[in-house]
């Protein structure tokens, strides 16, 4: 029989399970949901598109290891989450973008906007889009040429002076003839992303949308926020367009772009969206609203990193004002209450 | 099916170790420790002194105020009446009696000539003489539940939910006893003067369901059964009558406050033996289950008895067994020691070995919330954290933390492994002692004017 006296026993609050899933899981998840959009990069781009993410992983994880261990604070790198930033930051950024200038977005991105507000899930800013915001504040020329992947492939390119650029599907909408975009990509095109210039891992729709639906299915992100994101984008081109016929001006807006990459990887992060799921329909409806007010009445072509910042620091004021009806108190009470 | 509660986890259910063993019955313990409370309520007082001889179902412990008594399970002879530990954590008075193996039944345990004549008033009168309290492990006393609930209560609901993982004491009773149950829901629909009672079961039971709808159809009983989609916690008795009626119970509320009423499975059982046998509680069926069992098995035996008997029935725990739990992997209490007896309430035992608890060394919010949608009763557990572990009080208050019914859900499904749950007992303590610390602040404020008054005049 046993000797239950010598038993070393732990008494510790309930519950005495836990799910499976873990901040490392769900970053993984990310990852992985990432990985379609990554591969039509270096399709359409070439090598390049890989080495410069690469680099930026590296170089997120390397700030995050540096700046817990300066401080003195436990190491934080296994949970990924830097490895999502990353990731998602090369996403924003053009490919032909030198190393170095990668670099600097990661520190940005991780000490400043991330560790220096405590770390994971205390930021109030998606690390990613405002390191992509300092990039293009300081380095606006870089950022704002995009390489043409149709004539070659920046894998191929030494130095910035021999490449090839071009206007992106949303610059030609902005600025030049809704009809010369139609002829030069097809909706085809768009969607999945074949010959478009544009920041690394936003040109495929399609991959995005693979992706997008594998965090929906795996229950990482709800599909409150990116539903209402496109969902408002597509209305508001859908009656307002600028050129040509609704249908086709709103699926050229929803496709080109960084909608969708917005849409189901930046938008969705969760130190930067409201936490109830009222809160994230009403969060996606203001992004979408934001990204086309930028489009159309901004002096950028693109609204999708600025939309998501904008509502970054609306969400505190959101998470106040769609706190769930506490249990028990049903619509007749509140409306009593409200008489008295 | 009747549609889900809102929130709620889905966790592994792990009752397949123990779901298809027969409950078997323990070996008479050598001795019992009946501790004086074992109910929602003060503590009983012991009506027996060292060296008295007691039979089964004697009284041994009269309650006062809201309480139930409570009665020997075993015969024998008095050894000591002293604190001991218990499964509600540290130590309460407890009679420990030293068991003579002669089963005698004691005089006071007398069936009813004719259980069916009996008036409302005399069942009520009995329930409340057998110690029934709710067996599911809230143990509130359930005459009290019953006389409270007569005349406001038109939806009588037998809890046969089982959400707890690991648990699988109902679903034997439900296949071993269902004319238990069933006689139990038909004398409950009797004192509520209800024409129908409804036993709601989570649809990972189906063969349980089968066995009472057999005997509801040999016995045209007044009872339904009704399947429910499996989500935790549905067997809390506000998440289970809103899965069954749609109604919610309001803030600090009862159920019967939305006309509803609600039996565990072996709480009806249990009503059924008093009425017709006169038997009070005197027996318990545990699941003694767990990754450091080495022999799952369901179990009943004398309340009282000893943790460890029943770990010895079950041939020991493994090597390397961290924790023992009294209840449910959700909401039951770690003990520290397995010297603790059965109590009316106690649905289960577990000893974990392996890596259930998956605790990790800096849990950090994510802010994911997961939490949000997991909580059945609507809170935001993220921000209530927060207030708790920085000691805001009016904020705790703000977001309803009182409301908490400390279900485990959103520590649960938390991927950072917050240590919500415990941090919201913290908080609840920190609400209680305020609102105390006030009270006393405001009477010694009115105390101070009076006098003040008295001088000047």
């Amino acid at each position: 029989m046993t000797d239950y006296k010598n038993l070393k026993l732990i008494a510790t609050s309930n519950p005495h399970i836990r799910s499976n899933e873990t901040t490392r899981s769900i970053m993984l998840d990310v990852i992985i949901a990432m990985l379609p959009a990554l591969a039509f990069a270096i399709f359409n781009f070439g090598l390049r598109a890989l080495t410069l993410t690469a680099v930026s992983v590296v170089g997120c994880v390397f700030w995050e290891w540096l700046y817990r261990k300066l401080m003195k604070k436990p190491q934080s790198i296994g949970d990924l989450s830097s490895v999502v930033t990353g990731m998602l930051l090369a996403f924003v950024c053009p490919v032909q973008m030198p190393y170095w200038m990668i670099i600097i977005g990661d520190f940005f991105a991780i000490v400043v906007v991330k560790q220096l507000f405590g770390g994971i899930g205390k930021n109030f800013l998606n690390p990613a889009l405002a390191g992509r915001a300092v990039l293009l504040a300081s380095y606006a020329g870089t950022m704002t040429s995009w390489v043409d992947p149709a004539v070659n492939k920046a894998a191929i390119i030494g130095s910035n002076a021999d490449i090839v650029t071009t206007a992106t599907p949303l610059a030609i909408m902005k600025t030049g003839d809704f009809a010369e975009l139609l002829s030069a990509h097809s909706v085809g095109s768009m969607f999945v992303g074949t010959g478009i210039p544009g920041s690394l891992g936003e040109v495929s729709a399609l991959a995005l949308l693979i992706g997008g639906v594998y965090l929906i299915w795996r229950k990482v992100i709800n599909w409150q926020t990116p539903v209402a994101y496109i969902a408002t984008v597509a209305v508001l081109t859908f009656l307002f367009p600028k050129q040509g016929s609704g249908l086709e001006w709103m699926l050229y807006s929803i496709f080109g772009g960084g909608l969708f990459l917005g849409a189901f990887f930046m938008a969705t992060d969760y130190a930067t969206s409201p936490v109830t799921k009222k809160g994230q329909l009403i969060f996606g409806i203001g992004c979408g609203l934001f990204t086309v007010l930028i489009r159309y009445f901004g002096s950028y072509n693109e609204g999708v990193c600025y939309s998501i910042m904008v509502m970054n620091l609306f969400v505190a004021l959101i998470d106040k004002y769609t706190k769930p009806t506490r249990f028990g108190v049903v619509k007749s009470d509140k409306k009593e209450a409200a008489a008295k | 099916m009747a549609q889900a509660f809102f929130g709620g986890v889905h966790p592994h259910d792990m009752k397949a170790a123990t779901n298809e063993k027969a409950i078997e019955q323990l070996a008479p313990p050598a001795e019992v420790v009946i501790p004086m409370s074992m109910h929602f309520g003060a503590p009983c007082t012991p009506l027996v002194k060292v060296g008295d001889h007691v039979k089964v179902g004697q009284k041994i412990g009269e309650f006062r105020g809201l309480g139930a008594p409570i009665h020997a399970s075993v015969s024998g002879t008095v050894k000591a009446v002293e604190p001991r530990p218990y499964s509600m954590g540290g130590n309460m008075t407890s009679v420990i009696i030293e068991n003579d193996f002669q089963d005698e039944l004691s005089e006071e345990v007398q069936a009813p000539a004719d259980p069916d004549a009996l008036t409302v008033d005399e069942m009520v009168e009995i329930v409340k003489n057998a110690g029934i309290v709710g067996m599911g492990g809230a143990t509130f006393p359930t005459h009290v539940k019953i006389s409270g609930g007569i005349g406001k209560v038109d939806t009588v609901i037998i809890n046969g939910a089982e959400c707890e993982p690991y648990i699988t004491g109902d679903h034997r009773t439900m296949l071993e006893r269902p004319e238990e149950i069933i006689g139990g829901a038909t004398y409950l629909a009797k004192m509520f003067g209800v024409d129908k009672v409804i036993i709601g079961v989570e649809d990972n039971k189906k063969n349980g369901i089968d066995a009472m709808n057999q005997v509801i159809a040999e016995k045209k009983a007044p009872v339904v059964v009704e399947a429910l989609r499996c989500r935790y916690p549905q067997g809390g008795e506000k998440q289970l009558c809103q899965a069954i009626t749609g109604k919610q119970v309001p803030p600090g509320g009862l159920p019967s406050n939305i006309g509803c009423a609600v039996f565990n499975i072996n709480t009806t059982c249990a009503i059924f033996r008093a009425i017709t046998e006169g038997m009070p509680v005197v027996r318990k069926i545990v699941t003694v289950s767990g990754s450091g069992i080495i022999e799952p098995k369901n179990i009943e035996c004398p309340i009282g008895t000893p943790v460890s008997c029943l770990l010895d029935a079950c041939g020991g725990v493994k090597d390397g067994t961290y924790k023992l739990i009294a209840g449910g992997p959700m909401m039951g209490m770690a003990q520290y020691t397995a010297d603790i007896p059965v109590a009316k309430g106690t649905g289960a035992i577990l000893a974990f070995c392996e890596n259930e608890e998956q605790t990790v060394e800096h849990p950090q919010c994510i802010r994911c919330g997961k939490c949000v949608s997991a909580c059945p009763v609507h809170l935001e557990p993220l921000f209530m954290y927060q207030y708790a572990s920085k000691g805001m009080v009016d904020e705790l208050n703000g977001a309803h933390i009182m409301d908490c019914m400390e279900c485990g859900a959103c520590s649960y499904v938390c991927p950072a492994r917050m240590h919500l749950t415990h941090m919201f007992k913290t908080g609840k303590q920190l609400v209680k002692n305020k609102a105390a610390a006030d009270k006393a602040a405001a009477e010694a404020k009115k105390a101070a004017e009076e006098k003040k008054e008295a001088v000047n005049k």
